[in-house]
């Protein structure tokens, strides 16, 4: 069966996928991967797990370090005879596969979130002004881009989702 | 995964197919790689992240593309990356030249990035998974690419008199060699036939000069008049191909069969 999510009537195996799935972070940023979006799909068939994951950038250095901790970490849950992990890009990742844990997590450790599109106004997730300006496109990472706050005087980095068309 | 090209049953559309997707990887890797030599060397701390962030994601897409060429002949990305003679690439001379200055690497960056978004909205419409659902997530990453271009060559034209020279020179320089990005080859006419790709040499031309043209003259520099120089795509490269693939290769061939 293939699942997007933990179902509501879900078995002990599909459980225990999922529980797993939320511990593994992604080594660039303080969240995992299940709030940051990446995992499109499940699908668990007589003790085979396949994992489809969506990229936030195709060009991530981590996207290797992350398929290899999902399956890694699949491979030893009890029940689990073989695990695979693949990327897809039939969808593209955009930030409304964010959780709201996965934002208010980010923006505790300084990175600013869009709503929805980066096009909208950024702001300080220090003081919460909008009188910002851009620092660079291309931060520390990939989805990373980095500010100034004219307001409150700090650097702060602002999550970068691939450019809406 | 099986790729892209395995749901393709005519051979000939097949290898017409193959061969646009190895030009496409091809290109990437090679400006990826010119990109990255900027790295250490940018003018400022901003501009050096932003180009190495730029060659990463480049490199990750020839690694994408090169993915879905595999499984045809089951050779592995590095196999294809790294494995080939010169002649075996498809790349176009414009994205082999050395850096240079960073007025050409910007004004080559702003002569790519258009053709390669025309390229995307291309194979996005292809109508070939996975292909087409990558080459429209790889055109919102690109985006920034042309946004940081334009940002640049903007800066550099406002600049003083001579600045403005260099940058015209530059592009005078690159213009031949980026028309024969638009370069094609028997592959094409294949694949507009089988109803693959659905534009005209000319039309990529237009929609290619359109989308050049406005960033060119609102920095106040002339579009050159000279002719396209091809062969890029027939497997034509200069020796600074060949330098830049002995060094790009240079670990790589005192180990070939080195796990990483």
């Amino acid at each position: 069966m293939t699942t997007t999510s933990l179902p509501p009537h879900a078995t002990a195996l599909e459980e225990a996928v999922w529980d797993v799935l939320r511990t593994i972070q992604d080594p660039e940023l303080p969240i995992a991967i299940t709030d940051l979006g990446l995992v499109r799909d499940v699908t668990i068939a007589a003790g085979r797990v396949a994992v489809r994951l969506v990229p936030t950038w195709t060009g991530c250095p981590a996207l290797v370090v992350i398929g290899d901790r999902v399956r890694d970490a699949l491979q030893a849950v009890p029940g689990v005879k073989h695990a695979s992990v693949e990327y897809t890009y039939d969808e593209p990742w955009t930030v409304a596969r964010m959780t709201l844990e996965g934002r208010a997590r980010l923006q505790s450790h300084g990175v600013s979130v869009p709503q929805c599109r980066f096009a909208e106004p950024p702001v300080c997730p220090y003081c919460g002004s909008h009188d910002v300006t851009v620092d660079s496109l291309f931060g520390p990472t990939l989805c990373r881009a980095t500010y100034l706050c004219r307001s409150c005087r700090n650097p702060f980095e602002r999550f970068k989702p691939p450019a809406e068309p | 995964m099986a790729g892209a090209l395995a749901a393709i049953a005519d051979p000939a559309v097949r290898g017409a197919f193959r061969e646009w997707l190895l030009r496409t990887a091809d290109d990437e890797l090679v400006i990826g790689h010119r990109h990255s030599e900027w790295t250490g060397f940018g003018p400022d701390i901003e501009s050096d992240v932003a180009m190495s962030s730029i060659a990463q994601e480049e490199i990750g897409h020839a690694r994408v593309f090169y993915e879905q060429i595999g499984p045809d002949d089951g050779s592995t990305p590095d196999q294809l990356a790294f494995g080939r003679s010169p002649r075996e690439y498809r790349h176009a001379a414009l994205l082999e030249h050395e850096n240079g200055g960073w007025e050409f690497s910007i004004v080559r960056l702003a002569l790519y990035e258009p053709f390669e978004a025309g390229r995307l909205r291309l194979l996005g419409a292809s109508g070939h998974e996975p292909v087409a659902g990558l080459a429209r997530t790889l055109a919102r990453e690109e985006r920034y690419h042309g946004l940081f271009a334009e940002t640049w060559l903007a800066r550099l034209t406002k600049a003083a008199v001579e600045d403005r020279g260099r940058v015209q020179r530059a592009l005078d320089e690159a213009w031949p060699d980026a028309l024969g990005l638009l370069e094609t080859t028997p592959a094409d006419d294949l694949l507009r036939a089988a109803g693959v790709l659905g534009e005209t040499p000319a039309a990529a031309r237009a929609a290619w000069e359109d989308a050049v043209r406005p960033i060119l003259t609102g920095c106040g520099l002339a579009i050159p008049r000279a002719a396209a120089r091809e062969g890029g795509r027939r497997g034509a490269h200069g020796p600074e191909f060949e330098q830049m693939l002995m060094q790009m290769t240079e670990v790589r061939r005192s180990d070939p069969e080195a796990q990483w």
